[in-house]
């Protein structure tokens, strides 16, 4: 589904990945976890296509996708969330979903302007199918709202849904469960076994413990820029690497 | 004694009856010039000086398609709100476009530049005389209370308020203009939902360089038009703009229709000497004094 083929990331003299590959099968949780530093942001970057890695190839779909930039990867059904949640602000909650189907409106301005009864009839469309993803998240008693408004775990929630109403075939979530409270992080994790279950691949960056191998089908660990492990969560557990990796060598 | 003070009372107030009408039809104008400015600028953070000269084009165009073309006023108008419009996409491909990595301060010069090669090529084109366009109906003034206005007037209004309709249903009630707000309020965010963001730079350009040829078009046969009209209406527009806190809502229109009342108004009672710098007074009041403009709280809504 996605493939990392060696990547290398240089920030100017510091080499923030190194040769890094794995690949992510379709209908998986997987996640990507490390200690600080680790390069999980940087490796999320690069196959979201904010940066441009120095070298290796990203494959989506057996399709080199490698220095796309996000909205062309949004078209090819791939989304990702931000850690800082980034929405709207002006607009409400239901408006931000409507703009998460953009992509699948036909509506382009001129058909716009030489079209309008019908773009009114293309609005209702989308105002309605909005809604859905508004159900699915759980916040439609929110839909009228401003965006700016809302507390942090409901935003991070619409954020969620307007990630899903592109319909992607992968999202991407960087820290989902950041910020939340334990509770909020429990739901989280339900969500995104549901959207596993739509049959959206999910792969996420994540520095919650427990719900990583709650609900991961695979984990990948890096550590100072390089792949230490992959496998299931119990593999993961059991890794010695890993285990020093996290708590320090005795030696 | 009492009479004499009644007439004159009521003298005046005719006066400024005719003063606070002939504003409003100015400001009308302001008001869309200053939209275009808020619609670049929210689409895009650049403050696009070059927007007056898309109001100047307007004007000069349909001078072209009724001189040259030959065309009726009805044909005229919208062939040269279009001929302004592909300038105005033309100006964003080639110069806007082209920059890698722009800063600001790079994309004010670059429009300030344009402003000037734009103001130079139409007057290679139409040379350096003042034009006239005829009126859209006639010239008989119409009686309203004690003051009088022209058939002129009520289509700027008219026409202003179309236009003003418009934008907010293209922004409110498609999915385009949804997503060139959602541009405005968080550009990386609009991008991962699959927006093209360059796209919609296009289009804000698109849209404003229409607003302004039609105000352009409207207004010529009020004032006249030469290749140089479009300095000081853009910065009246941009003046506008500023008092409306850059929103391209109401707050702009409110903030152009001020504009032109008080100007009007000062032109009358103070001195006619003294109209434009009443505009340029209150900008710098604003700047100073109110920078998020006259409504806006300190982070206004901005679209």
């Amino acid at each position: 589904m996605l493939e990392v083929v060696g990547i290398t990331q240089i920030f100017g003299g510091v080499t923030a990945l190194e040769d890094v590959s794995f690949s992510i099968r379709k209908g998986d949780i997987t996640g990507v976890i490390g200690p600080n530093g680790a390069g999980k942001t940087t490796l999320f970057n690069i196959i979201t296509g904010i940066y441009t890695q120095t070298s290796g190839k990203v494959l989506f779909e057996e399709k080199d996708v490698s220095g796309l930039p996000p909205e062309r990867l949004a078209r090819l059904s791939m989304v990702r969330t931000f850690q800082n949640i980034e929405l709207f602000g002006g607009m409400t909650v239901h408006e931000n979903v409507m703009v998460g189907m953009h992509t699948k409106s036909s509506s382009s301005l001129f058909s716009c302007a030489l079209k309008m009864p019908w773009s009114i009839f293309e609005e209702r469309r989308i105002r309605e199918a909005s809604m859905k993803w508004l159900e699915f998240t759980g916040i439609t008693e929110l839909a009228d709202v401003t965006a700016a408004n809302l507390p942090f775990g409901k935003g991070r929630l619409l954020e969620i849904a307007r990630a899903l109403a592109v319909e992607p075939r992968i999202i991407l979530m960087d820290e989902p469960a950041a910020g939340l409270n334990s509770q909020e992080t429990l739901a989280l994790g339900q969500l995104i076994k549901r959207i596993r279950d739509l049959g959206i691949t999910v792969l996420l960056v994540e520095h919650d413990m427990e719900l990583v191998m709650d609900i991961c089908d695979r984990i990948v660990v890096l550590n100072l820029g390089r792949k230490l492990a992959e496998g299931t969560p119990r593999e993961i557990q059991d890794n010695p690497d890993v285990i020093s990796a996290y708590l320090g060598d005795d030696d | 004694m009492s009479l004499s003070l009644l007439s004159r009372g009521e003298m005046q107030f005719d006066q400024l009856l005719q003063y606070t009408l002939s504003g409003l039809s100015t400001g009308a104008i302001y008001a869309l010039i200053g939209i275009g400015f808020s619609i670049i600028y929210n689409a895009t953070g650049i403050i696009n000086f070059a927007q007056g000269e898309f109001v100047m084009l307007g004007g000069l165009f349909t001078l072209t398609c009724l001189d040259l073309l030959k065309l009726p006023i009805w044909a005229a108008v919208p062939c040269a709100v279009v001929a302004s419009t592909v300038a105005g996409l033309l100006f964003e491909r080639l110069a806007i476009r082209p920059l890698k990595a722009p800063t600001p301060i790079n994309l004010v010069i670059i429009t300030i530049g344009g402003s000037i090669l734009i103001r130079g090529l139409a007057m290679l084109a139409w040379g350096k005389d003042t034009h006239s366009i005829p009126s859209f109906s006639g010239d008989d003034p119409i009686a309203i209370g004690g003051a009088t206005i022209l058939p002129q007037h009520l289509w700027i209004l008219a026409i202003t308020v179309i236009i003003i309709i418009i934008n907010k249903y293209y922004f409110y009630y498609t999915i385009s203009g949804k997503a060139m707000r959602a541009c405005a309020y968080n550009r990386r965010a609009a991008g991962l939902v699959g927006i093209d963001v360059r796209r919609m730079v296009l289009f804000s350009f698109l849209i404003s360089s229409a607003m302004g040829a039609m105000a352009g078009i409207i207004v010529a046969p009020l004032t006249m038009t030469a290749y140089d009209v479009g300095v000081m209406l853009g910065l009246k527009g941009f003046c506008a703009a500023i008092i409306g806190g850059m929103s391209s809502g109401m707050a702009t229109v409110v903030g152009g229709l001020l504009l032109g009342i008080l100007e009007s108004l000062g032109a009358g009672l103070i001195s006619s000497g003294y109209k434009d710098a009443i505009a340029f007074i209150i900008l710098l009041l604003i700047l100073f004094i109110r920078p998020q403009g006259l409504f806006g709280k300190a982070d206004s809504e901005r679209v």
